[in-house]
Order: C-alpha cells, then sequence, then structure tokens
C-alpha cells in the first residue's frame, strides 16, 4: 500500500458525496487543475483527466432542461433533468408543483429531500419557494 | 491501412421467428438461429472459429454460447462486447478487422432472447446507477420520454408525428407474414393509449418478444462461392455518448450522426445513395432521431417526414420493412434484426415488402438510452 499514488488517497468520491448529504451538503466536483465542473463524482476529471476533482457544494440554482411524468400505480411523479448553475445535469425530482406543470427552461433550487429510503437531491419550483 | 470497403460479407442469416415460444431459453432461440444462419449459406458449425454476442441474462454470453455450440475448442477469435442493442453492429464491425487480418475466417455473429415469455419486462443486465436510482424513472421508457420531450421543445415535435412513426411500421408489418402484430390500427388509437412516461404512451414502445437471430461472415471472396447472393459490407461506425441519460451532451441529437457518417464515409456513400433503411425503433421518438442524425431529413424534421407518409410503405424512403421493433419483433435488444432485414432486401427475398432494385442498405442500431450508436452500410455485389 505504500506505493499506491497518494492523489488518489482516502475515500472515493461517491463515498465522500453520500457522507456529505447525510451532513445536508449538495456537492459537485470541481478540477483543482483545469477549473470544470462535473457531476456525478468521479476518481478523474473529465475534462483534463487530473485525479480527484475537489468537492464543493453547489450553488442550488438549476433549469429544467427536460421533463417526463411517470405514470406508476402508486400515483404519478415527476422525472426531470436539471442543468445546474455551473453546468452539469442530473437527474432529479422538480417537487412543489403537480408533475404535469413542470416545464423545460424552469428556473429551480436544490434541497436535500429526507426520504424513509435516505437523502436524495430534489429541486422547488419557483412556486414553492 | 486496409480498405474494408467490401472485404467482408454476410454470407448467411438466421431468424428464428419465434416472437412468442414459453418453453425456450435465451440459448435455445440463439443456437436455433445460429444452425438456419449456417445452412442458409452451407456451413457448419465445424467452419466457426470467429464468436461474437451479447445477451439480457448472462455477462458472460461467449463463454456461455461456444461451450452450448460445441465450438470452444476452435475459436481464434471472439468478442461480447455490451453495449445494448447496438451491440451486434458493434460486433460486425470487430469481426470485420479479425476477418480481414485471417485472425478468423468464419464469424458468427448471434443473439436469443425469452424476454416475452419470462415475464415479459425489459430485463436488464445489472448495472446500478445510484445517481438515477432515487428518482424511480421508468427503464427505459424514461430516458426515451425525456429525449422526446427536448426534441418536441426544441422543433416543435408533436405526438401525432410521433404517432405516425408506429403508422408506418405497422402498414410495414402488414406486408411481412413474420410480423407479430399485423392488425390496422390508426394514429388516433396510438394518440388513445395509455399514458407511460409522458410524452411517450404504449403505443409508442417496441413490442416485448421472444426471438433469435445469427449471422455468418466470411471474407467476400468465399462468400461468393457459398449459397446466397452476396451482402458485401461496404461500410460501419459506431459511437459511444453516455451512460446516464443526464449525461448525454444534446437529448434532441444523437450519436448517430458520427457512426452514421463514419460508416457512410468507409462505404463511400451519400444518403441519396440508399435504397433500403432500418433503424432501431425501440421508441418512436428513434425513427426521427436516427432520421435527422444519419441525414435522411434537416434536424429538427424528423416529424414533419414521418408525416408526409415518406417512410411508409409507397413512400419515398423504405423504412424498417419488416416492421420494426414497433411491430415486426423486439426481443430485448434488437440491433441484430436490423442487419438481417436489411440482407433479406438486398437478395431480393423479402417478398411482398420487396423494395425494388435495392442495392445498397443502411441498418443502424442503437443502445441503453440512446447511449450508442451504429451504423452498417451494405450492398448487392454490383456494388462492389
Amino acid at each position: 500500500m505504500t506505493n499506491s499514488d497518494p492523489r488518489f488517497g482516502g475515500p472515493g468520491p461517491e463515498a465522500r458525496w453520500t457522507e456529505m448529504l447525510a451532513d445536508g451538503i449538495f456537492a459537485i466536483q470541481r478540477c483543482g487543475a483545469c477549473g470544470a465542473a462535473q457531476f456525478p463524482p468521479v476518481a478523474t476529471c473529465k475534462a483534463c483527466g487530473a485525479a480527484s476533482p475537489d468537492m464543493i457544494p453547489a450553488d442550488g440554482r438549476g433549469t429544467v432542461y427536460s421533463t417526463t411524468t411517470v405514470r406508476a400505480r402508486e400515483g404519478d411523479h415527476d422525472v426531470s433533468i436539471v442543468e445546474l448553475s455551473e453546468g452539469p445535469r442530473l437527474m432529479t425530482c422538480v417537487t412543489g408543483i403537480a408533475p404535469g406543470d413542470v416545464r423545460i427552461g424552469m428556473a429551480v433550487t436544490a434541497r436535500i429531500e429526507r426520504a424513509a429510503d435516505g437523502p436524495r437531491v430534489v429541486f422547488d419550483a419557483p412556486e414553492a419557494t | 491501412m486496409t480498405d474494408l470497403r467490401g472485404a467482408i460479407s454476410i454470407a448467411g442469416i438466421g431468424n428464428t421467428q419465434r416472437w412468442d415460444a414459453p418453453g425456450r431459453s435465451a440459448f435455445d432461440q440463439l443456437q436455433e438461429a445460429s444452425i438456419l444462419a449456417l445452412e442458409d449459406c452451407g456451413l457448419s458449425l465445424a467452419d466457426v472459429d470467429g464468436l461474437y454476442c451479447a445477451m439480457s441474462v448472462s455477462g458472460f454470453p461467449v463463454l456461455n454460447v461456444a461451450e452450448r455450440l460445441g465450438i470452444a475448442p476452435q475459436l481464434r477469435h471472439a468478442d461480447g462486447t455490451m453495449v445494448g442493442g447496438a451491440s451486434f453492429l458493434f460486433h460486425l464491425r470487430s469481426a470485420m478487422s479479425a476477418l480481414a487480418t485471417g485472425q478468423c475466417d468464419v464469424a458468427l455473429v448471434c443473439y436469443g432472447s425469452n424476454q416475452r415469455s419470462a415475464g415479459g419486462r425489459l430485463a436488464a443486465m445489472p448495472d446500478p446507477q445510484p445517481f438515477e436510482a432515487p428518482y424511480k424513472a421508468r427503464y427505459p421508457i424514461s430516458g426515451y420520454a425525456l429525449a422526446a420531450a427536448r426534441h418536441m421543445h426544441d422543433y416543435g415535435t408533436t405526438r401525432a408525428q410521433l404517432a405516425e412513426v408506429a403508422v408506418a411500421a405497422r402498414q410495414w408489418a402488414k406486408l411481412n407474414p413474420a410480423a407479430f402484430e399485423r392488425g390496422d390500427i390508426t394514429a388516433d388509437e396510438i394518440l388513445a393509449s395509455r399514458m407511460v412516461s409522458d410524452p411517450l404512451t404504449k403505443a409508442d414502445c417496441c413490442l416485448v418478444t421472444d426471438g433469435g437471430g445469427a449471422l455468418v461472415l466470411t471474407r467476400t471472396d468465399r462468400a461468393r462461392d457459398l449459397r446466397q447472393p452476396l451482402v458485401p459490407v461496404l461500410g460501419t461506425g459506431v459511437a459511444v455518448s453516455h451512460r446516464q441519460i443526464a449525461a448525454m451532451p444534446s437529448l434532441s441529437e444523437t450519436a448517430a450522426k458520427r457512426s452514421g457518417a463514419a460508416a457512410m464515409a468507409e462505404a463511400g456513400v451519400s444518403v441519396a445513395d440508399i435504397d433500403h433503411v432500418m433503424l432501431y425503433d425501440a421508441f418512436t421518438i428513434c425513427t426521427l432521431l436516427f432520421l435527422e442524425d444519419l441525414g435522411f431529413c434537416a434536424k429538427g424534421d424528423g416529424g414533419p417526414f414521418a408525416a408526409s407518409g415518406a417512410i411508409a410503405p409507397g413512400g419515398d424512403l423504405p423504412v424498417n420493412t419488416n416492421g420494426g421493433g414497433l411491430s415486426c419483433n423486439h426481443p430485448g435488444m434488437y440491433g441484430l434484426f436490423t442487419l438481417i432485414e436489411a440482407a433479406v432486401q438486398l437478395r431480393g427475398q423479402a417478398g411482398a415488402r420487396q423494395v425494388p432494385g435495392a442495392e445498397i442498405a443502411l441498418a443502424h442500431g442503437n443502445g441503453g438510452v440512446l447511449s450508442s450508436q451504429a451504423t452498417a452500410i451494405l450492398g448487392t455485389a454490383a456494388t462492389l
């Protein structure tokens, strides 16, 4: 183990992200070498290949890039792709309005929702904030 | 660099046409299709020294299939690349390189599925996505629904235009006695179908069937001496885009743009030269995206193009003449069947749905959630 590269030391990015989420922080990564932002967290920068991009709190602002309503027996729910102000996109759920009212281009704000099966990042529609 | 244009040919094709076959495993379907493909061209399992396969039910497809077919000791090249439904066109490209360099002499590309009789849901390989799972999207339809919603936003595409894709597929299926769904259907009935993940309804989705398919590939000099009309592979192109739908660079434009351009450049053809088109229609939106991204119409014009009747029987561009994944068959991963129908058309063996004078065909595969794209240009002996 003494020969392991220290640039990749410590817990892996997914483990660190999950730990931060449990502490109430929605994190994304920013590369210390080239400045590129990325999500989900992975071990190297997708833009330049540098090791262990920094984990930083997201500013939480985003825009709905696309949206669908999943029709399910237990009720309809929203699944959206939100583009963060930092650039990366993620799959999420827009809350606070009916699933069918979510629109592409809508400005939304991140929030950590504590569900029974663990915390997750959702986005509030303007009407709900 | 070796010029691969026309160097390799599809010598044999096999298609079980068993779309609803309880009591048969995915391997049973695959083995039957493999024997049919070898018999089709007059070769046998003893000739096969290259094996190419991917399956939804196995993480070790090459090992399982080689053992079951009894060809393990003789294999000199193999590839079990798994990129979803486009895998078999990736395999085609891989097998062509192996054949051209003499790393094998007879390549078998094969697939089987019992998806319908095993429960009727799209079975996906174990591949956890912790950043998608909390949102309970329906896989894979919600990924395609998100693409459709964005395409509608960017280009004004309508659900009625999507419905016309399904109508055209059904009209072709009615000309194919082997198609699974051949009943009348109207655009209104499709629009009234149950919504699954907006804007896609059940009628925008491909079928869920069983089935097996296989291809035998050899160098073209050998294929000339075999039983069937020559179907040389003029060009291929593959492209990888993303795994998670949120990582797709643009949800309204696919990597088919890259795979198609590469395949057509290798073949030395343009879209105007192509007589017959097979597009992997997992959902109606796929047909529109691929028509645009392969260059058969301008970007964003896929909806009006399909609604004009251009891709239906009697239209200017014969697309998905077997009835497609929407109406002919869709055994989990359909890509191989685009190549099979293209070969049938180029051989002139398509019966009532035959495209008169078809000399050049384009077959296009898609995998995952628009994640992998692969294009092949096939020809006849006259195109060499």
